[in-house]
């Protein structure tokens, strides 16, 4: 079982895909099955991934739930999964937020219904992937797979022009992972393995030269970068929120590049990252400020949404870039607040606008009265992302700052301190116009609908969650502190020419290194 | 001639056979009796040449004929690969050839006599046979080109395509007659023994202009920039179910001649032609792709798609002969798999008259047949490059070759380029993805799906995804093919003795 555990999870989504398409292939009219399968198929998958931390042997170095099957033998790829306290509770994460993303949908998305969900749980499968991999190219090709049902859900469910956010979301991902498939491919050509432990293990070792390195860890940043956004290259954010389907502009930012900036660039270049990591620190201070101070203005609440997000998620970077054990532990925590709270938000913002038809903010105004529920948990949620002590952001926001303060620069601490100030503002703020003030013509026109079931049956666990997550933190941060350790011994490393045949098997000799 | 020689040429004298049958029939049946069966006739004929060609793999590598033919694990790769092709062209063809044509025997015979000259063209050895097998799949290709007689744009496209496609053959001829003034042979590896000695081989600079000239016939058949200027024209004017076919076999025929010519048969040019294609690809990648990104009709634009990925192909020849041989024959499975299949669906939506030839006319498609809409956006994104679809190991391997061979500056070009690509790639897949307009007066039909078509749509979404996920078969299928055509090879069928250099006249 804990071999095939992982394999298990990045199946089963896909085979509800499968499901979906033979659901459509076989009956014309389904009308809300293909949404059930999903929901069904998501909560399977969550069950699987709760198996994890359940079967984590704390204190046990390296991956674990390993499993490595040699895949394409030119050049030698191999199937090489396995978790360990970094990647774990993302894992758990993305297939928590699926039944979270379903439920968003199941009354906004009433056209194709089958081929949102089937491409849904094809985005589910690419990420639960990427999070996963433990081979360079296996990564590389989930990462890269991540981008196409995303695009095509922007461009098909679009509000205004999804074609034109769905390109734009796409080339700023893809052409900055062309870069990246050169430096994974200078590495093969010195090092003969894709696999990361390996790669690991030589670059530390020196067996790579160090000088063309610089360029190879850049590119990986590069795209990595991109992809959470940080600060300059996060042209895509605003418009791929406005325009995304709720479910996926809730998973489409964040998670994934962070953790790809953690394992990939941190965990493989450390001495690169030291030598870049005081521009990443100043990037980071920049995009708390510049992303908070752009939320305070923005008219449109899914604009909001992005840049606070990008505020939030450069505080993250700032965490990974200080260098820090209790940067790196609050970076990971951080991570999954974030994504919870802002799944959170995406829910009753499209809940909001399924009921009002718009995401002016300013048509808003005086709706706690008619829709108590909803701004309860609206207000749980903002002050989870403000990060009141107690709830879940705190702990992470705190070990943050707390590590730059005394691992990094007072003076950048200080600064990112004051993102956390603004936070809090327009947070409030919006939560003032939205809920509070005089009612809005728009609130008083629409019969007052409160959430139904299926939200509150999601959004009352997540605000629970936010709570345990503040108040026993050392759950998670155990698991989280359970990161690989010093590179493994080296297994084979030869260099051959790309299209041949290599002496030995590829990846025969992995499984025994690991015992 | 002996009777084992018939065996060397067992796929071409089935595909001749078939052909032949299909003319007999048409022409005793009555004339209004309806000819669609006869694509069947033909589809059977192409799978039992796909068999003869697999089983030609127990046959000793070697030649017949008096060496003018050979049979190797490389000619098998590409007499399976080009059968394939028609094989899913004619199913294509069964459903959406008008019912009323009375030509549709035509059609299928021309089809599969087009095959019989592409597959000589790969098995070939000598030169003449190589003019003669480059004739018959051209001619054939020049009529189908003009299948649409009705429309003003199809005898255009025939015309400029028998036009320019005689003026290119004709160099192709003239490169080999200067050759044979050269070394007195028009046998490749007798050719390849007289090179052997290269600087020091009399009449360099006949040998010289004869390369010169036969790679200009060979990338005018692959249409590679700067002679690709007759694509985007035939292909507009050629019904869409030609142009799936002569988008792919032809140029996959001549992708093997080319491989045949430069590293068996002029191995030790590698100096001169090595730059000569290096130049090509980076003006076929980046003249494509630029002129695609402008493009509003969805068959020109992936009539220039088409120029750019010959350019992604050709920078594979960058590298030794076994990778890039290996590279470029993989590269020509993926892309047929890749282009058939978008053909095919072009070919279903806009239908047989073309009624919606623009880009834009394909938003909402998505919405309209979500199955074709979504092989739509399969097959661009296989086109694309990502990974898990076979359009990615194509470009993989043949960047990786480039590398391999030295040629950094052509990967780094063609990565560029294919992030360029991905612009009018998506340009397409997001329009077929948006949602349709307001309901018009006369909306658009929804396209029908028959047997035939579902088959060859299911043979490419298969390829594809088989090339992109267990690439290994055709890979190793590739390389063995690869270590057939080296240069020099066994001296059984190139005797020494017959190294009369003769001089030139």
């Amino acid at each position: 079982m804990n071999d095939s555990i992982l394999t298990l999870i990045l199946l089963a989504p896909l085979a509800g895909a499968v499901l979906i398409a033979l659901v459509l292939a076989i009956l014309p009219n389904r009308g809300k099955l293909p949404a059930w399968i999903a929901l069904l198929t998501s909560l399977v998958t969550f069950g699987l991934t709760l198996h994890l931390p359940a079967h984590f042997a704390h204190g046990q170095p390296g991956f674990q739930f390993e499993f490595n099957l040699p895949w394409i033998d030119i050049p030698p790829i191999s199937y090489h999964v396995g978790v360990d306290g970094l990647s774990l509770w993302l894992v758990v994460l993305v297939a928590l937020l699926a039944p979270a993303g379903i439920v968003a949908s199941w009354n906004s998305i009433n056209e194709r219904r089958e081929l949102f969900y089937l491409l849904f749980l094809v985005q589910q499968t690419a990420m639960l992937g990427v999070f996963i991999s433990l081979d360079l190219m296996l990564f590389y090709g989930f990462w890269e797979l991540s981008l196409v049902p995303m695009a095509i859900l922007i461009a098909m469910y679009g509000r205004k022009d999804g074609p034109k956010a769905a390109t734009k979301f796409f080339l700023f991902t893809f052409i900055p992972s062309a870069p990246l498939l050169v430096a994974i491919l200078w590495l093969y050509a010195k090092t003969g393995t894709f696999n990361f432990a390996d790669l690991q293990y030589a670059i530390a070792t020196g067996i790579v030269p160090a000088a063309p390195l610089f360029w190879v860890a850049l590119a990986f940043l590069f795209a990595f970068a991109v992809k959470v956004p940080v600060f300059p290259l996060h042209g895509w954010l605003a418009d791929t929120f406005n325009e995304a389907p709720v479910a996926m502009a809730m998973v489409v930012a964040g998670k994934l590049g962070l953790y790809a900036m953690l394992r990939f660039h941190v965990g493989l270049f450390p001495s690169q990252a030291r030598h870049i990591a005081p521009i990443l620190v100043a990037l980071a201070v920049i995009g708390i400020l510049y992303g908070a101070c752009l939320a305070l203005v923005q008219r449109d609440f899914w604009r909001f949404l992005a840049f606070a997000a990008l505020s939030h998620l450069s505080l993250i970077v700032l965490g990974i870039y200080g260098l820090t054990f209790t940067g790196w532990d609050g970076a990971i925590y951080q991570i999954l607040n974030h994504e919870l709270i802002d799944a959170a938000l995406f829910i009753l913002f499209g809940a909001l606008e399924l009921r009002y038809l718009t995401s002016q903010i300013a048509a808003y105004g005086g709706l706690a009265a008619r829709i108590p529920q909803t701004a309860t948990l609206f207000v749980i949620a903002s002050l989870a992302m403000i990060g009141l002590p107690m709830l879940n952001s705190f702990i992470g926001e705190f070990l943050i700052l707390s590590s730059t303060f005394t691992g990094v620069s007072r003076g950048w601490a200080i600064t990112a301190t004051l993102g956390v100030i603004l936070s809090a503002a327009y947070m409030l703020w919006l939560v003032q116009r939205l809920f509070y003030g005089p009612q809005s013509q728009l609130a008083a026109s629409k019969p007052p609908a409160d959430l139904r079931f299926g939200e509150l049956a999601i959004l009352w666990p997540f605000a629970v969650l936010m709570l345990v997550m503040g108040l026993a933190p050392s759950l998670w941060i155990n698991t989280i502190e359970n990161r690989t350790g010093p590179p493994a011994p080296p297994r084979q490393v030869q260099c051959c020419s790309f299209l041949t045949i290599p002496s030995q098997g590829p990846g025969s000799t992995t499984k025994e290194a690991q015992q | 001639m002996n009777p084992g020689d018939l065996l060397r040429i067992l796929p071409e004298v089935i595909l001749t056979l078939t052909g032949v049958l299909i003319m007999l029939i048409d022409a005793s049946l009555p004339a209004a009796f309806p000819r669609r069966s006869l694509g069947w006739v033909a589809a059977v004929g192409a799978t039992v040449a796909i068999w003869a060609s697999l089983w030609q793999l127990s046959l000793p590598v070697g030649t017949g004929f008096y060496g003018t033919v050979e049979t190797s694990p490389f000619t098998v790769f590409f007499h399976v690969l080009i059968c394939g092709i028609v094989l899913v062209a004619l199913l294509l063809a069964l459903d959406t050839l008008p019912e009323d044509s009375h030509h549709q025997g035509e059609y299928y015979a021309l089809v599969v006599f087009g095959a019989v000259g592409m597959c000589l063209l790969t098995s070939a050895v000598e030169l003449l046979v190589v003019f003669i097998a480059l004739e018959i799949s051209s001619i054939s290709t020049y009529v189908l080109a003009g299948y649409r007689k009705h429309t003003g744009r199809g005898p255009e496209a025939a015309i400029k395509y028998f036009l320019l496609g005689s003026f290119a053959t004709a160099f192709l001829l003239y490169g080999i007659a200067l050759i044979f003034g050269a070394t007195g042979t028009t046998q490749v590896y007798e050719i390849a023994h007289a090179l052997a000695a290269v600087p020091n081989v009399p009449n360099l600079p006949l040998i010289l202009a004869s390369l010169a000239l036969m790679l200009v016939g060979i990338l005018f058949k692959v249409s590679a920039a700067p002679f690709h200027v007759w694509t985007p024209d035939v292909y507009e004017g050629a019904p869409s179910p030609v142009v799936a076919l002569m988008s792919t076999a032809p140029k996959a025929a001549a992708f093997a001649l080319l491989l045949r010519v430069v590293y068996e048969m002029f191995p030790t040019l590698r100096s001169i032609w090595s730059p000569m294609l290096w130049v090509v690809a980076v003006l076929s990648m980046t003249v494509g792709n630029l002129a695609a990104l402008r493009q509003q009709n969805v068959k020109r634009m992936l009539a220039y798609s088409s120029i750019a990925h010959a350019g992604y192909l050709l920078a594979a020849l960058a590298a030794s002969a076994s990778d890039g041989i290996a590279a470029a024959s993989f590269y020509a499975a993926a892309y047929a798999a890749m282009n058939v299949g978008i053909f095919a669906v072009v070919t279903v939506v806009s239908g047989y008259d073309e009624k919606l030839p623009l880009i834009q006319d394909f938003r909402g498609l998505i919405y309209r047949s979500p199955l074709l809409g979504g092989l739509l956006i399969f097959f661009l994104v296989s086109l694309v490059g990502i990974p898990f679809t076979g359009g990615f190991f194509g470009k993989f391997y043949s960047f990786s070759a480039a590398v391999s061979g030295g040629a950094i500056w052509l990967a780094i070009i063609g990565l560029l380029n294919s992030g360029l690509a991905a612009a009018y790639y998506l340009h397409l897949a997001f329009t077929a993805a948006q949602r349709p307009t307001e309901p018009s007066a006369n909306p658009p039909r929804s396209p029908q799906v028959g047997i035939a078509v579902a088959a060859a749509l299911l043979f490419a979404v298969a390829a594809t995804l088989v090339l992109g996920i267990i690439p290994g078969a055709v890979l190793n299928a590739s390389q063995r093919g690869a270590h057939t055509l080296q240069p020099l090879p066994t001296a059984q069928t190139a005797p020494p003795v017959t190294l009369t250099v003769q001089p030139a006249p």
